[in-house]
């Protein structure tokens, strides 16, 4: 196969596995606002401590993948979008450390959770104008790193787009990870996060068709469309299916709560658990981890495919209409010698990372748990 | 005033990495003793040994935290503000971070959720495991960044085509001539720095009297590292200098402070204000012939001095000569507290000697300020050259704004100032607090003896519901 077809799509792999990832984890400071009872904040700090680290590194992975295989593509667009990025690197520096001294803190707590929130909805509304002002395309030239090109309304749309899809991501992500209370709010927040974010998605897509002529003809022309209709239609049913569990994640979860308050706290363990797990709006009794992960994988399949519509759009460029990965690919000898490293260590970090979050497996507990 | 973005440039990137690199340089060392105190624990049972890896494993989940903040900034920060230098070097130095990225921050960030929350969900040895492969991923991170930085120095195994750099042999790039010197200078400098550190602050507890038996184990401990380490770390320094003087003869001089084009005889200077415009040095105090001893290994051998390069192809002279000054004193400094520990040792007053425990405790921090003072001298003596003898820095920078470089400077400038007396503080606070209490370890024993017994337990509160722990709270 094509050296640098491998790399952009490696690259691909990469941005995706940063998006669903960290997505989720800055959708947690996203959500933050909304969770202001005590120990709630604990709570959702908790259930991602111990992974955050892991998700940013794809992050630096995205990067220096495009250093190392398209150095011109990484010298272009770090240079131009100069300031978004380097507001994103001052907002996650603030969202980075917030994890290790807000649980030291005792009076300094507020500002540790107003770095941690503020930095992450930073951190995601940057990634947001980001990808916007990419696909709208950058002046060529020294002008690009000049003028102010990434802040347009399209590219605050997209900005927005981004906070509210990593916010659902967090959601579902809650709702699978806690129980009582907060699994129910999460549910609440979910159902409408999935309604915000598809209609920013079809917003979005709407502006990008008629604002741009070449992605509209990738699309329209021909019977391109009906190639390519899998895309929007695969997503309205993982959108349905998100819809559904979180719905019925909603009521159970009332149910229950209405439960507890008949039985005047008197109730056993037991009962408001079967409860949980067996009557769950029509749902059969299963396992309740394994219907409570769905919406999870419904939305990241979401993303999956807004992912490869944008991609569909943009394909072959690195920088929209200015720069293919042809053109931007390093020598082979450079790609070459990375090969080998990429083909052992890209499984066997997903393998690790996959071990790392079984062994953090089941719900958040809120006990002190750890060094 | 006119602003000048190179210069912009290159304040912002020498200040971001001059923050990054006070954490990686103790994680690298602190890792390392953790994981000899968990493995020295696991075959003792020694629970004085659980005790140290439980205390500083706090330190070290905060230090790193802020490594890893810091260093996201520079793996990006070549894009932003040295484009042209990415473009032309990235068929090189891209892999080798693309490495790095691979083969040691995955596995440190992977393991370290572990290492840090996993006490109670893995067995012991698993547990020891992630330890040693945070560890490790500490290393490999040194290992290629020091590959990428050596080759900025000395480079080695390329070909140039139509301007950018491409590789001929990988082995030559990254084994190049002055890079298995920096990286053993390296990962001692880590050792050393994170041993005064811990020594440090048990000589503080010591002198305050309080957690004796932890203090007392780290400080015997730390003292026979410093005993083996720094006088090896003198030994590679030398070593490394002489790469120094064989590669970059202009920077050795500028370290040395040696400006006639060729000088026999050279003096080792204790004292002297090198003068860029007269070209000589100011006050200068020597020991005639030492210079030429320590770098030819003869009493009369020959150095070439500043006056061989011209002016525009020499470093900025006064800040490399003192640098080097700098940690060169901090080392032997520290070879001489590790000796006086074995003459109090021998005495068995090593735990009683105040001036001694003072001193310990002043030299907490000197080995960040070693290791700054290293990235100095190694990183200002190359100028002007960002490849050294082939790309000048000043021809590489990104045509940004100059405003907008200026802002996000001083950005840092406010940010990581916060964040280091952030950092202090809770520093500060955790070695204040002290170690957990034997009863504490105790109890957190309970689960680390029976894992699967405390999985069990976890698992059970998985599927009760809530009610029972927020009544425990
Ligand atoms: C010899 C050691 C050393 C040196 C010279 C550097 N670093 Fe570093 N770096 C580390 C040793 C290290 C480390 C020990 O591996 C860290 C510190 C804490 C940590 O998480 O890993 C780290 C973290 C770290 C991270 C975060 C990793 C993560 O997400 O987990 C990045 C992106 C960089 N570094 C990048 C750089 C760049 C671009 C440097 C050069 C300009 C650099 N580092 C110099
Ligand atoms: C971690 C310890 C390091 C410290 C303290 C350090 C320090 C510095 C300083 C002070 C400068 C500015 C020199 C000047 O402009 O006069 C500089 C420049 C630079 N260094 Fe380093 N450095 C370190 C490691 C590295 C590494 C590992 C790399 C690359 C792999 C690197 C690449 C660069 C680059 C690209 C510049 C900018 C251009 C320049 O001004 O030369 N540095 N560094
Ligand atoms: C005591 C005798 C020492 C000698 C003779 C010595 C020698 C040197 C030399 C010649 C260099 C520059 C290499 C270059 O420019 O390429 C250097 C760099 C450096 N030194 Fe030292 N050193 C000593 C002690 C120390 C100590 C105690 C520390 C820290 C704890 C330290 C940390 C560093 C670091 C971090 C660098 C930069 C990175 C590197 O090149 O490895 N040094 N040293």
């Amino acid at each position: 196969m094509d050296l640098a077809l491998f790399y952009f799509l490696l690259l691909g792999f990469a941005i995706f596995m940063y998006v669903l990832l960290d997505g989720f984890d800055l959708g947690i400071g996203i959500l933050y606002p909304w969770f202001g009872e005590a120990g709630e904040r604990d709570h959702l700090m908790r259930s991602i401590s111990h992974v955050w680290d892991g998700n940013e590194t794809w992050l630096v992975f995205g990067g220096v993948i495009l250093f190392a295989a398209f150095p011109v593509a990484y010298a272009e667009i770090t240079s131009t979008f100069y300031l978004p990025i380097m507001l994103m690197l001052f907002a996650l520096i603030f969202r980075g450390v917030a994890f290790e001294y807000r649980f030291k803190s005792d009076t300094s707590r507020p500002y540790w959770d107003l770095a941690f929130s503020a930095g992450s909805a930073i951190a995601a509304f940057c990634q947001g104008m980001l990808l916007g002002s990419l696909v709208q395309g950058v002046p060529a030239g020294i002008n690009s790193m000049s003028s102010l090109h990434w802040l347009t309304p399209f590219s605050v749309l997209t900005g927005f787009s981004v906070m509210a899809g990593y916010a659902l991501l967090a959601a579902c992500y809650l709702y699978m990870k806690s129980r009582g209370s907060i699994q129910k709010h999460a549910a609440k927040l979910g159902v409408r996060l999935l309604v915000i974010t598809l209609l920013a998605m079809v917003a979005v897509s709407l502006w990008t068709v008629v604002s741009q002529v070449e992605i509209r003809e990738r699309w329209f022309s021909g019977y391109n469309f009906l190639w390519l209709s899998p895309l929007p239609i695969l997503t309205c049913i993982a959108a349905a299916f998100a819809w559904k569990y979180l719905h019925a994640g909603r009521a159970a979860e009332n149910h229950t709560v209405a439960e507890s308050r008949t039985f005047a706290g008197s109730h056993t363990v037991a009962e408001s658990h079967t409860f949980d797990s067996t009557e769950v709006a029509g749902v059969q009794a299963v396992d309740p981890s394994r219907y409570e992960s769905r919406p999870f994988w419904a939305v990241t399949l979401i993303f999956l495919l807004g992912f490869a519509g944008l991609v569909v759009g943009l394909f072959p460029y690195l920088l929209p209409r200015q720069l293919t990965f042809m053109d931007a690919a390093s020598p082979d000898s450079s790609l070459l010698f990375l090969l080998p490293g990429v083909c052992i260590f890209v499984p066997l970090i997903c393998a690790y990372t996959f071990w790392g979050y079984r062994v953090f497996a089941g719900k958040v507990e809120d006990y002190q748990e750890g060094y | 005033m006119e602003l000048d973005v190179a210069l912009l440039s290159r304040l912002q990137f020498a200040f971001t990495v001059s923050f990054h690199i006070i954490f990686p340089s103790i994680t690298i060392g602190l890792a390392t003793l953790i994981a000899i105190w968990e493995g020295l624990w696991l075959k003792t049972h020694n629970p004085y040994y659980l005790q140290l890896a439980k205390f500083w494993i706090k330190p070290f989940a905060i230090t790193f935290g802020m490594g890893v903040v810091s260093g996201i900034v520079l793996s990006y920060e070549f894009g932003t503000n040295f484009s042209k230098f990415s473009e032309i070097t990235g068929a090189v130095l891209g892999p080798l971070m693309a490495y790095e990225v691979l083969t040691a921050f995955f596995m440190e960030a992977g393991f370290l959720g572990v290492m840090l929350f996993g006490w109670q969900r893995v067995g012991r040895k698993l547990h020891f495991f992630s330890t040693v492969v945070v560890m490790v991923g500490t290393w490999f991170s040194a290992f290629w960044i020091i590959a990428a930085n050596s080759w900025m120095q000395t480079p080695a195994g390329y070909k140039i085509i139509e301007g950018r750099f491409e590789v001929e042999s990988w082995m030559a790039v990254i084994f190049n001539p002055s890079m298995p010197y920096r990286l053993t200078h390296m990962v001692m400098a880590s050792l050393i720095t994170a041993t005064f550190v811990v020594a440090g602050v048990s000589a503080y507890y010591l002198l305050k009297k309080k957690n004796i038996p932890l203090a007392k184990k780290g400080l015997s401990m730390c003292m026979w590292f410093a005993l083996v380490l720094t006088p090896l770390q003198a030994w590679v320094g030398d070593l490394h200098g002489l790469t120094v003087k064989e590669y970059q003869p202009t920077k050795l001089a500028a370290m040395e402070g040696i400006w006639p084009a060729e000088e026999e005889n050279v003096p080792l200077l204790l004292f002297a204000l090198p003068n860029m415009e007269t070209e000589s040095n100011d006050y200068e105090v020597g020991i005639p012939g030492l210079g030429s001893l320590i770098l030819t290994h003869s009493w009369d051998g020959a150095v070439e001095g500043l006056k061989a390069a011209p002016p525009e192809d020499r470093p900025n002279v006064p800040l490399v000569f003192w640098s080097f000054r700098v940690m060169v004193g901090i080392g032997v400094g520290m070879i001489g507290i590790a000796l006086w520990a074995l003459l109090l040792r021998r005495k068995d007053r090593l735990f009683e000697n105040k001036p001694f425990l003072a001193l310990v405790a002043l030299f907490t921090p000197t080995g960040v300020i070693a290791v700054l003072a290293g990235w100095y001298v190694v990183e200002v003596g190359r100028q002007p050259w960002i490849v050294y003898n082939l790309v000048r820095t000043a021809d590489i920078v990104s045509p940004l704004p100059a405003e907008r470089v200026l802002f996000t400077f001083i950005m840092f400038v406010i940010i990581y100032t916060l964040l280091l007396g952030v950092y202090l503080y809770f520093m500060r606070k955790l070695i204040k607090k002290g170690p957990p209490g034997m009863d504490e370890l105790e109890r957190q024993m309970i689960g680390m003896n029976a894992p699967g017994y405390a999985l069990a337990w976890v698992k059970n509160l998985n599927s009760d519901q809530s009610g029972h722990q927020q009544g425990d709270k």
